[in-house]
């Protein structure tokens, strides 16, 4: 199946900056599409390009089989939430919703009964009369959505939707996006630096750095099967120790020696034959049990407590492992013994040391 | 052709207009003064240099303008904190007649010190009644006089700018500087001045450049005192143009000077976010609340007594008013001939329609500055900004001149068409007065929208034009209206270039008022000085009520 929004080759400069470098991807229809990034990753350039606010320096943007690359915005067919929302507050909620179709010259009485349906579908029915001051954060993010969804676009765009809002109102906040544009099966495209916001609202997820794309998977892949360390290290918890492969070992495994002892571990698709390496340890990598030889001999230097279990931080001759284990399992200034745990598959990882 | 190219066209066609506006006028007028006999010569320059008078002009709108920012931040500062840190009977009162001078076009308020204290005006008057005496008890003229005017008009520049200044301080800075052990004094000293600092460098700056271009004063009560923008226009009067055209140039760069060196003070002192000003203190003494209030009620009054003393005469018919303490006699006559007699109200119709033109051209043009400056940063929107801003930092005289030069000969491959005696010179002249006006209330207009407005609309389809009209002409009312309602004001009370600019046909209210003061028709100039009143305040007020509603 050919993707339904295609970019391919984007490169955007500005200045001697190089915002967008070589971006390609395809989204496919009715996927909902999470641009996961640091700032200054450009996926908020990514988003603007599709937008139509930027022009690429090179590359295409394609939805639905159309070059769009020239295209400005206004014919674009592209509905966007922003980041501020961008409501005009001299425009009440109906009128706000109203916009887009006016745009398009629609009549006056499709007019009404759309904007009635768009904020009945934000749960916002009955306000259209009411001024944008009046409405709370999340009711004015509701307002963005019907108005960006109104006029009916071929995708529709998120620009950190969630980043205005507070915590407590962001979790509810998100599934009730989730479930709105689940129903009307809208193709979408949002940009969060939220690991969070990605997984949750991401049928699948790019991770931008610098400009660059450096992989894109379901949740699942990329965090049990990140490409490479920058990935492994922005998804998710783990901790990186320096390490060195030693050779082939039982099986589809490797022989590699860390923080002083030695372990076999399963090979995955970066992990180099010989030589130094980092290893990435996610919290559930390891287990806490007496220091012995062919341990990883450390001392418990702080604990996060996260309910059933808790966050342990051992020091192991200065480098700092994270550790999952039961709540009263350890306390601060205990000298313990860190083994592999029985099921490693995806939660160790070994990339070839950064030169 | 693509957006980035046709908005880079527009603001060439923009800078053009500007510097044939702007810029081309003065450089004529340079050109002038270096000329003599058709060649070019230091010639006009060294008369100049040699000329005591000149000099002694050049030092007096110098000294008076210092002297006049001292006055106006003597009398201004102090009536801030006053108003905004004391509670007190009379306090409202007060802060509202305090900002009343402004609504005076300098014209209308010099006359008004003359119908009040100038030599056959009521205080003269009542002092010769009283005291029996043959003649005035003085003069009101020399520096003295205009010193009074300025501290008078100019003031409320201090006033308003400590008031803005002190109201956006928070009241954390007063509590962080007690709870370190401060005590009022050194509060103020050392925390409470030095975050004025910028507030008070631009009233400082305000009143010194409106001072040294100040016209009407002078000219009403200058006497012997010789400032230069009254030189100018004596000079020219004389048929002595290229001397005049030195003089003008010796003008804009002392004023050029003046901005370089105070903006440069001024500094860049940002009061950190938006604060919460402290409540005034309560006053608690019986004894001090009444004596403030009581003060209060008289500065207040006194304050309004040019206005009053302007509407009484504004009463007084032709002829009647002549050694008596107070008019003998009253009519509405005067105001009847303003709207009955073509000859007395074709100057009120110019006013008007040369005013909105004006106005409403240079909102046009700020419009547009507004859009490739902010929205579309073109490169060279430096250079639209100080054109735009320019003609603040030049006296109106200096403008008035230039324009005359410019536009006095036919020669369209110069660009020079002839304008002079037509009737579009003056509203010309003061659509380049009001350019910074307008330009100044639309840039901030423009840098407070937030851009994203623009590009959601685009997302919905709306084109250039709709966006404008729908998104953001409405969000930058504020701006447009506090722009506009300045610009036409300043235009509608214009002395300082009408009085170079002006022909028959297009004698505008200020013109008139100087004509029926000479003709000794007090009554009549008072009353086309009301009606400038009038129109000011009721201007102003539509604006801030329009204002209020958008914000």
């Amino acid at each position: 199946m050919s993707p339904f929004v295609e970019l391919s080759g984007l490169v955007k400069r500005f200045g001697d900056q190089l915002a967008v470098d070589g971006v390609a991807l395809g989204i496919i229809r009715g996927e909902i599409f999470a641009l996961l990034g640091p700032s200054g990753s450009g996926k908020t350039t990514t988003l603007r390009l599709l937008a139509g606010f930027e022009m690429p320096d090179a590359g295409r943007v394609v939805v639905d089989g159309a070059d769009l690359t020239r295209t400005p915005p206004v014919a674009r067919r592209v509905g966007m939430v922003f980041q501020h929302y961008a409501l005009f507050p001299h425009l009440d909620v109906g009128e706000n919703v109203a916009f887009g179709l006016e745009s398009q010259g629609v009549g006056r009485g499709e007019i009404a009964r759309r904007v009635r349906q768009a904020l009945a579908l934000v749960d916002l029915a009955g306000t259209e009369r009411r001024r944008i001051a009046q409405l709370s954060g999340g009711q004015q993010q509701r307002v963005a959505l019907a108005r960006a969804l109104a006029p009916e676009p071929q995708i529709l765009l998120l620009d950190e939707p969630l980043s205005n809002l507070d915590p407590a109102l962001r979790e509810r906040t998100r599934r009730e996006l989730r479930e709105v544009i689940q129903r009307i099966g809208i193709t979408t495209i949002l940009v969060t630096h939220e690991q969070d916001e990605a997984f949750d609202l991401g049928d699948r997820v790019a991770v931008l750095r610098n400009g660059r794309l450096e992989q894109v998977g379901t949740p699942d892949e990329l965090y049990t099967a990140p490409a490479n360390l920058f990935v492994g290290r922005f998804i998710g918890r783990s901790s990186a120790a320096p390490a060195e492969v030693l050779g082939a070992g039982a099986g589809d495994r490797v022989r590699v020696r860390v923080l002083g002892v030695e372990w076999e571990l399963e090979r995955d698709a970066n992990t180099p034959a010989r030589g130094p390496a980092v290893m990435l340890l996610r919290p559930d990598a390891l287990w806490p049990a007496a220091p012995a030889p062919g341990r990883i001999v450390g001392r418990v230097v702080s604990r996060r407590f996260i309910g059933p279990s808790a966050l342990f931080t051992v020091d192991a001759s200065g480098i700092p492992l994270e550790v999952s284990a039961p709540a009263q399992a350890l306390s601060i200034g205990e000298e313990v013994g860190l083994v592999p745990s029985r099921r490693t598959g995806g939660s160790a990882h070994l990339f070839p040391a950064p030169p | 052709m693509n957006g980035r190219s046709r908005s880079r066209l527009a603001a060439w066609a923009l800078l053009l207009l500007l510097v044939w506006l702007v810029v081309y006028p003065l450089v004529l007028v340079l050109a002038d003064a270096l000329r003599a006999d058709g060649r070019w010569s230091l010639a006009w320059v060294r008369q100049f240099a040699a000329s005591g008078i000149e000099w002694s002009a050049l030092w007096g709108s110098v000294w008076i303008s210092l002297a006049s920012v001292a006055v106006a931040g003597l009398v201004g500062v102090p009536l801030a904190f006053l108003v905004e840190r004391l509670d007190f009977p009379g306090r409202r009162w007060l802060a509202t007649a305090l900002a009343l001078p402004a609504v005076l076009p300098p014209l209308v308020g010099s006359v008004a010190f003359l119908f009040l204290f100038g030599e056959t005006g009521f205080l003269a008057r009542l002092v010769q009644t009283i005291l029996r005496l043959d003649a005035p008890p003085w003069r009101f003229e020399g520096a003295l006089a205009i010193l009074l005017v300025h501290g008078y008009t100019m003031y409320a520049y201090f006033y308003l700018f400590t008031r803005a200044g002190l109201a956006s301080l928070d009241t954390s800075v007063y509590e962080a500087a007690a709870s370190l052990g401060a005590g009022r004094r050194r509060t103020l000293t050392r925390v409470v001045l030095p975050l004025l600092r910028p507030a008070l460098g631009g009233a400082a700056l305000l009143v010194f450049m409106t001072s040294l271009a100040s016209f009407s004063a002078p000219y009403l009560f200058g006497g012997g005192f010789r400032v230069m923008t009254t030189q100018i226009v004596a000079t020219r009067l004389n048929g002595d143009e290229s001397l005049a055209m030195v003089e003008t140039v010796s003008l804009t760069l002392v004023a050029l000077a003046a901005l370089w060196l105070l903006s440069r003070v001024e500094g860049d002192v940002a009061v950190a976010g938006k604060g919460v000003a402290p409540a005034p203190r309560q006053v608690t003494s019986r004894a001090r609340r009444a004596l403030l209030g009581g003060a209060a009620w008289l500065v207040g009054t006194a304050l309004l007594l040019p206005h009053l003393t302007l509407l009484l005469v504004s009463f007084v018919p032709l002829g009647t008013w002549t050694t008596e303490a107070v008019p003998p006699a009253y009519t509405l006559r005067n105001y009847v001939t303003l709207v009955t007699d073509p000859v007395r109200w074709r100057p009120l119709l110019n006013s008007l329609w040369m005013a909105l033109a004006a106005t409403a051209a240079a909102v046009a043009l700020a419009i547009v500055a507004g859009m490739l400056v902010v929205r579309r940063r073109v490169p060279e929107r430096r250079w639209i900004e100080v054109l735009l801003a320019m003609p603040w930092a030049v006296p109106g005289t200096v403008f008035a001149i230039a324009l005359a030069t410019a536009f006095s000969v036919h020669r369209p491959a110069l660009a020079r068409v002839v304008l002079i005696g037509t009737v579009w010179l003056l509203p010309l002249a003061y659509l380049v007065r009001n350019l910074p006006l307008t330009g100044r209330a639309l840039l901030a207009g423009f840098r407070g929208l937030d851009p994203a407005l623009d590009e959601a609309a685009a997302t919905l389809g709306a084109g250039r034009l709709r966006t404008l009209a729908r998104v953001t002409l409405p969000l930058l009312r504020p701006a447009l209206v506090a722009g506009a309602t300045l610009a036409f004001v300043t235009a509608f009370g214009d002395f300082v270039t009408s009085i170079v600019l002006y022909t028959y046909d297009t004698r505008p209210i200020s013109l008139e008022i100087l004509g029926s003061l000479r003709q000794s028709d007090v009554g009549v100039a008072a009353a086309y000085g009301v009606v400038l009143m009038l129109v000011s305040a009721t201007v102003f007020a539509l604006g801030a009520e329009r204002r209020a509603e958008g914000g």
